[in-house]
């Protein structure tokens, strides 16, 4: 069996794969399901029910997905350019320090400045996160994955240290937290339910991603880049800085996506600003390989995840499943998708038996 | 099918992409032991035909056989099963291996160190017999384009292959390196194999043939044979009309110097020497033709000359403008254009349509945007008149370029820089792929260019096309400038020996 480039590639399996992917990994976790003796169809259809019919499930998926659309949006900026910065989950928690430092000066005033601040105060604590793979790629072209992957952790850890040490707050009993954020560092909500208006700068800044990526001259540099760097550097394109300024971007939206869950959701920052099953940070990255470079896909899919998340609690609580099955589920797309993209390039080969090949060849059509 | 002399008989094969029939039930026999060539213009299908005889494409309808046999073709593998191989036009070897590696690479027998040795064997045997030189033992990436189409010649000797299809293997070679492959092409066919040769010269077509196919339109519109035809009635079938071969009266005056380069040197991409004091500069309304063997600096030349590498030493100036520590984009700023040698890796985009690659280096420009923002409507208004202008033919403006022929490809990066108004036109390979019509067409493009006033410097290995159209030529030899004369008193031999290392002095 081996692989052989595609050279007519199609147009529909491009968007196929994304689709019979999730199926997929819905059958497959049936699988698993089946065999801890849970009966899968009640729990999707629990999941489902739970998620999309009724209009609390509906608020707490549109809830789940703001910090993943804004994560996600990011992600697909950098993988654009083919920068790959798996990096948001790092900038999501520096986004949430930088907005509670603004809370932590002890200001108090109105949330007409004070949002601002903290949205500004995100946005930086996360770009600059960001810039620092970056700056290191640009000058020194060390590989971003592994720059990106590791900050992750420090960022972690620099949240804990303030959580545990200076910004403690005196009367949590010991919890690492800060104390609740006064009310005009706290976001808007819709009444009665926790959506907030982080939701509504998700998707205007969906639309922006939308026309810098289709209509301007920086989104065709982007675009080129990412298609053929040396086209870029041909067309005279200063990839040093598209990277710094991309990074800067997708790093401060994930950052902002820190910022609306300390001051939308949690109202303090704590350690778990990130679910712990799955990420945000971590799921944005197969938002944006979901969503084809495309920002309303982002958004699309990033309501779909919302969905499994609240799906995955309410079968945690109701049918006593592991809350791991909603990582499972994710990470079985992620792998079904990556194979699809792979055999959407290139067709699976098979040798008729007596003359099979030792090796394994990814020859070239 | 009881005639067995025939190897391979393609009977009514129609491909279709989205948008255009490649191929249009095209019947073709090959006959066992001849050199049958196909002809026809960019995007007639040529490609697209052999790619079906190799398994990479499936057709729509028709059927194939191979010795007698009716065969399904589903996968390349099949192909070189049947003894059916392909030399494409951009090489697929590993830089770092061996000749002999790459050779037994990817046959996938899991070959140990015992084997590689009587691997290594054979291939020198096989080079011997067909008369294919090349080291078994040399290192890949130190082989000039044209030793690396003999590794691929090898590697489908080396698979057994009956069946050779060459799409545009002259394309990249010298003419003498060509020479050379026709005396092998010769020695196969002598020992029995079967050949389908493509190329654009009908000059070496009539020297190398037995029989001629003429595709147009993807339609098969007739088989002759070489003695029965001439290159005139050839290219009439192939474009229906008659082609002007004109020729290019030089420009009296010349104008201000428009580029002036003083003792460049330059680093190749390992970081050797590439360019050393080279010194020339070109005026407004002349052509410079650059002569010399690829691989001698040209490519550095051209990046040098365009922003895309800084020379170690030296300058350059563009309209008396010092260049030093510009990019790209100031180059382009100033009015150079350039069309680089390598098209699919740095002249485009593949997955981007048409009409992003025509504004590929043009966005910038206040006709195509408004501040931050980009016209694509007026990308696509402009991609449609170059469509129109070089005659490219694709399915529209929207077509990803990655799926236009290769002449076509060449086209819409000829379009793009010739129609910049710019002062200076740096061009490698100009007509490399083209038909003949279109070949013209470039020309006279060139030198009308020249003739406005414009400033061309004209890189390629074709003597007879920088003679042609070339007010003085310069010739380049390991990175040096062995001397520049003009272009109509130069001879061709004093130019082959400049090419071969000699100075103007010693020549003269
Ligand atoms: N993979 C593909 N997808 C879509 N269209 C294609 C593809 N390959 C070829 N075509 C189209 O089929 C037609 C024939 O292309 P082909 O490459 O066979 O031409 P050709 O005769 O080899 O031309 P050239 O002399 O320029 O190499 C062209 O119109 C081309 O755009
Ligand atoms: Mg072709």
């Amino acid at each position: 069996m081996r692989l052989e480039l595609r050279l007519e590639r199609s147009r529909k399996l491009e968007y196929l794969v994304p689709v019979v992917s999730v199926l997929l990994s819905l059958v497959v976790c049936a699988v698993l399901l089946l065999s801890t003796g849970a009966n899968p169809l009640a729990a999707y259809s629990a999941m489902l029910k739970e998620a999309f019919g009724t209009s609390y499930g509906i608020t707490e998926v549109l809830v789940k997905a703001t910090p993943l659309i804004l994560c996600g949006l990011g992600v697909m900026l950098a993988f654009k350019m083919l920068f790959w910065n798996i990096g948001a989950e790092g900038q999501l928690h520096m986004g949430a320090w930088g907005a509670t430092a603004v809370v932590m000066t002890g200001w108090d005033g109105s949330p007409w400045l004070m949002i601002p601040a903290m949205m500004l105060g995100g946005f930086a604590a996360g770009a600059l996160w960001a810039l620092i793979p970056a700056y290191l790629k640009v000058k020194l072209n060390t590989n971003e994955i592994i720059t990106t992957l590791l900050l992750n952790y420090v960022a972690i850890l620099w949240v804990a240290h303030f959580i545990y040490g200076p910004w403690k707050d005196p009367v949590s009993f010991g919890f690492p937290m800060t104390m609740q954020f006064p009310e005009g560092a706290q976001l808007l909500r819709l009444a009665g339910t926790r959506v907030h208006l982080g939701f509504v700068f998700a998707l205007v800044i969906a639309v922006a991603l939308y026309f810098i990526q289709e209509k301007s001259r920086w989104g065709f540099e982007i675009a080129v880049t990412g298609g053929n760097p040396n086209a870029a550097e041909y067309a005279g394109m200063n990839a040093g800085r598209n990277i710094l300024l991309v990074m800067l971007i997708s790093g401060g939206l994930a950052g902002l996506a820190g910022m609306v869950e300390v001051s939308g959701i949690q109202l303090k920052l704590l350690k778990d600003i990130s679910p712990h099953a799955a990420p945000y940070g971590y799921t944005a990255i197969i938002i944006a390989w979901l969503a084809r470079r495309n920002p309303w896909g982002v958004v699309l899919v990033s309501i779909l995840m919302g969905g499994l998340y609240v799906g995955g609690e309410t079968v945690q609580i109701t049918m006593k499943l592991p809350v791991n099955i909603v990582l499972i589920i994710q990470a079985l797309i992620l792998f079904f998708v990556l194979g699809g993209d792979i055999l959407s390039r290139y067709r699976l080969v098979f040798d008729r038996p007596g003359q099979r090949p030792k090796k394994a060849a990814l020859s070239g059509g | 099918m009881t005639d067995d002399k025939i190897a391979v008989a393609l009977r009514g094969i129609t491909k279709r992409f989205p948008g255009v029939i490649a191929n249009d039930s095209v019947d073709l026999e090959l006959r066992e032991g001849e050199i049958h060539t196909l002809l026809g213009e960019n995007g007639a299908g040529k490609s697209t035909l052999m790619n079906v005889l190799t398994g990479i494409y499936r057709p729509d309808a028709g059927s194939i056989s191979v010795f007698g046999r009716t065969v399904q073709l589903k996968t390349p593998k099949d192909a070189i099963d049947l003894g059916i191989g392909m030399v494409h036009q951009s090489f697929k070897l590993v830089p770092t291996h061996t000749v002999t590696e790459n050779i037994v690479l990817g046959l996938g027998r899991g070959f140990s160190r015992v084997k590689l040795d009587e691997a290594q064997a054979r291939v020198a045997t096989l080079s011997k017999q067909y008369g294919v030189k090349v080291d078994p033992n040399a290192l890949v990436w130190q082989l000039s384009i044209g030793e690396q189409q003999r590794v691929e010649i090898l590697k489908i000797l080396f698979r057994g292959a009956k069946i050779l299809l060459l799409d545009e293997p002259t394309a990249v070679l010298t003419p003498q390196e060509s020479e050379e492959l026709f005396h092998t092409l010769r020695s196969m066919r002598e020992q029995g194999h079967s050949i389908v040769f493509i190329s654009h010269k009908l000059d070496e077509v009539m020297t190398i043939s037995d029989r001629i196919t003429v595709l147009r339109g993807g339609k098969n519109v007739g088989t002759v044979l070489v003695q029965d035809t001439n290159p005139q009635d050839l290219s009439h079938l192939m474009v229906g009309r008659e082609i002007k071969f004109a020729t290019f009266p030089k420009k009296e005056s010349r104008g201000e110097q428009v580029l002036e380069v003083e003792g460049v040197d330059a680093l190749n991409t390992r970081g050797l020497p590439a360019l050393k004091g080279v010194t020339f500069s070109v005026a407004a309304g002349e052509i410079l033709g650059l002569a010399g063997v690829a691989g001698n600096g040209q490519q550095e030349l051209a990046q040098v000359i365009t922003g895309l590498q800084r020379p170690t030493a030296g300058t350059v100036r563009v309209q008396g403008a010092d260049m030093r520590g510009k990019r790209a984009r100031h180059f382009i700023d100033a009015g150079v254009s350039y069309v680089p040698a390598d098209r699919h890796g740095v002249a485009t985009v593949g997955d981007m349509s048409l009409s992003h690659n025509s504004v590929l280096r043009r966005y910038r420009e206040p006709k195509f945007g408004k501040g931050p923002l980009l016209n694509f409507n007026a990308a696509i208004g402009y991609a449609r008149r170059l469509i129109k202008e070089f005659n490219i033919s694709t399915p529209g403006h929207a077509t990803p370029v990655r799926s236009l022929s290769g002449g076509n490809l060449q086209k819409v990066i000829l379009a793009r820089e010739m129609t910049t108004r710019h002062h200076l036109l740096v061009v490698m390979s100009a007509t490399r792929g083209l038909d003949v019509g279109a070949t013209e067409f470039v020309r006279k493009t060139l030198n009308d260019h020249r003739h406005q006033g414009g400033s061309i410097v004209l890189i390629s290995e074709d003597l007879e096309e920088l003679l042609s159209l070339s007010d003085r030529i310069a010739v380049i030899f390991h990175g040096e400038i062995m001397g520049i004369v003009d272009a109509e008193t130069a001879r061709i031999e004093s130019l082959g020996l400049m090419m071969a290392g000699q100075r103007l002095s010693e020549v003269a």
